[in-house]
């Protein structure tokens, strides 16, 4: 991944401007934490539902990536430039198609063990990770996919300053993208009959299928859902760094797991909270320490939270069982 | 109403029903005693299809339910209130009475609510409490009321009477016997607490390692000897 020169942000040179090198690395921290924290929630929901870590979410990641540039590049081909229409269609495009591959992994690879021992959907899952990577490098070649920017520009602050702080277009389509689906996601899990059905099966999958819950299908949901916010994430990537290869689901993906167990495997706030701190811990380290060393802070922060707080930040202790 | 005929199911290896029979006919209370370990939980798990029958056959109201997956077993009108509540302990009273709704005509609902508010006021009083912070009798009650919530014509209870104080258990027995008398709920009541189940039961069995070994009405069983050895008098 490119290190902390997004299209957004602004060159990190310049010592002196302490409150607006600041703000630029709160700006650009909080937008690529908001890109992790979506996908941390499929892997949060996954676990929570089926107690499972789905390796295969970061390349569920990476395809939505895929799909959004395959999908930019035909509707430039047909001579769709209008940017909110072509962006609009890419979401829903991403969203779909992803969605299917979410569905498709749960139902072909996962179900058959369910109840198999854990080890088992543990290793599956990794296959289904090697596999996935190895599937789309065969379809899309292994080099670098460019996509030239499709949004420009931004608003500068701090003018007066010589460190103009940049919030780009970009950065804001990220973060009201993101509110916007956080929104609507509480929305479904709180009100709807299918976020209903999605906690009671997590916190008690054989009584959820006793009030008469169809568990398959909402497991098979669980994941479709998963699967379109990474998607999005994908497509927001894509639009950050303006490359993409068959590996990005890899580093993405274990930065957004980790996000998830620092949130609090299970909890779907903690998966948005632990995602922005991932991403904020992420752009100050490099902009403050060393570049080479940003992924490694994740890390570490993460062990130190499991030290000291083993359920995360958010995380429920485990259920007593009556 | 139920016909279960021959059934046999396993846990792994375990085998934990060696071929049981067992009737319930509609409008009655039926009651299945027996010690711990006996096979009475998974019975009625078994009847709702998890763990599946490995051999045997179950009909409700004359249809055969044996091979259906749980939910659709469910959606024909049996509902349970299964061994340790299992209360949804992240979800508020209310919320865990509307899941028990989950398949029913949401027309019903406020009409349903009442009801089982009027059968347990406790619940109004706790509705925005979570269920997990409920005390052991009001997560009893909180599951026969979610298991009403459905509008079952089968309701299936496992041992509601488990840890709570005897006056308690009077009452959740009364109730019982009113949404029996009263909502036409045909009941299937597993219970360790003998004497008061058998008092209440139109008719009862026993199950002694996987296979009923004794059956008759709830008179005859509190009056025969052997049980009042083993089930009464040992201090149940
Ligand atoms: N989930 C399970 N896994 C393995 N064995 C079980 C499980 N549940 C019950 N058993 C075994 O099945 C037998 C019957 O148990 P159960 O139906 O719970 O009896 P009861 O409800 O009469 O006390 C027991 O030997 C018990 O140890
Ligand atoms: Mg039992």
């Amino acid at each position: 991944m490119p290190a902390n020169v997004t299209r957004g942000g602004s060159p990190v040179n310049c010592k002196g401007f302490v409150m607006e090198y600041f703000l630029q690395q709160l700006i650009n921290g909080l937008t690529l934490g908001m890109i992790y924290g979506l996908i941390a929630i499929g892997y949060t929901m996954v676990y929570g539902i089926i107690g499972m870590i789905n390796f295969a979410h970061g390349e569920i990641f990476m395809i939505g990536a895929f799909v959004s540039l395959i999908t930019f590049l035909l509707l430039g081909a047909l001579g769709i430039t209008w940017i909110p229409l072509a962006v609009l269609v890419v979401l829903i495009a991403t969203m779909l198609f992803t969605s299917v591959y979410g569905w498709t992994l749960e139902r072909v690879a996962y179900r058959p063990l369910r109840d198999s021992p854990r080890l088992a959907a543990l290793i599956t899952a990794i296959g289904m990770s090697i596999f996935l990577q190895n599937y789309v490098q065969l379809l899309q070649g292994a080099r670098i996919k460019p996509l030239p920017p499709v949004i420009s520009g931004g608003f500068r602050f701090m003018k007066e300053s010589d460190f103009v702080v940049t919030l780009s277009y970009l950065q804001v389509f990220i973060i009201l993208l993101t509110i916007t689906l956080m929104l609507v996601f509480t929305y479904v899990i709180n009100r709807t009959s299918f976020g209903r059905a999605q906690r009671a099966c997590q916190q008690d999958l054989g009584m959820a299928a006793l009030i008469g819950i169809n568990v398959d299908r909402t497991i098979s949901l669980t994941f479709v859902t998963g699967a379109s916010l990474a998607s999005v994430a994908g497509l927001m990537f894509l639009m950050n760094y303006g490359v993409i290869d068959f590996y990005i689901g890899f580093l993405a993906g274990i930065k957004a797991f980790t996000a998830a167990v620092l949130g609090g495997i299970g909890s779907l706030p903690g998966a948005m909270l632990g995602g922005l701190l991932i991403g904020l811990i992420e752009a100050f380290w490099s902009a403050y320490f060393t570049v080479e060393y940003k992924d490694v802070a994740a890390f570490a922060i993460l062990v130190l939270v499991l030290i000291f707080r083993p359920t995360g930040l958010l995380g429920k202790p485990d259920i007593e069982k009556v | 109403m139920l016909e279960v005929s021959g059934l046999h199911a396993f846990y792994g290896h375990i085998e934990a029903l060696r071929g049981v029979d067992v009737t319930v006919n509609e409008g009655e209370i039926v009651t299945l005693i027996g010690a711990n370990g006996a096979g009475k939980s998974t019975l009625l798990m078994s009847i709702c299809g998890n763990p599946r029958a490995a051999a045997g056959r179950i009909l409700f109201e004359g249809g055969e339910i044996t091979q259906l997956p749980t939910h659709q077993i469910v959606r024909l009108g049996i509902a349970q209130s299964p061994e340790g509540r299992r209360i949804f302990p992240f979800m508020s009273v209310l919320e865990n009475l509307q899941m028990g709704a989950a398949v029913t005509d949401p027309g019903h609902f406020d009409d349903d609510l009442r009801r089982v508010f009027e059968l347990y006021p406790v619940l109004e009083k706790r509705r925005h409490q979570r269920g997990g912070t409920l005390s052991g009798g009001e997560q009893q009650m909180l599951a026969i009321g979610r298991a009403l919530m459905s509008r079952p014509r089968l309701l299936l209870l496992d041992e509601p009477s488990l840890g709570l104080a005897p006056l308690l258990v009077k009452q959740i027995f009364a109730v019982i016997r009113e949404i029996n008398e009263q909502q036409n709920v045909t009941v299937f009541l597993v219970e360790q607490n003998a004497f008061h189940a058998l008092q209440l039961a139109h008719r009862g069995y026993v199950m002694a390692n996987g296979k009923i070994v004794m059956s008759g009405s709830g008179e005859t069983l509190l009056a025969d000897k052997e049980i009042r050895a083993a089930y009464l008098e040992g201090g149940h």
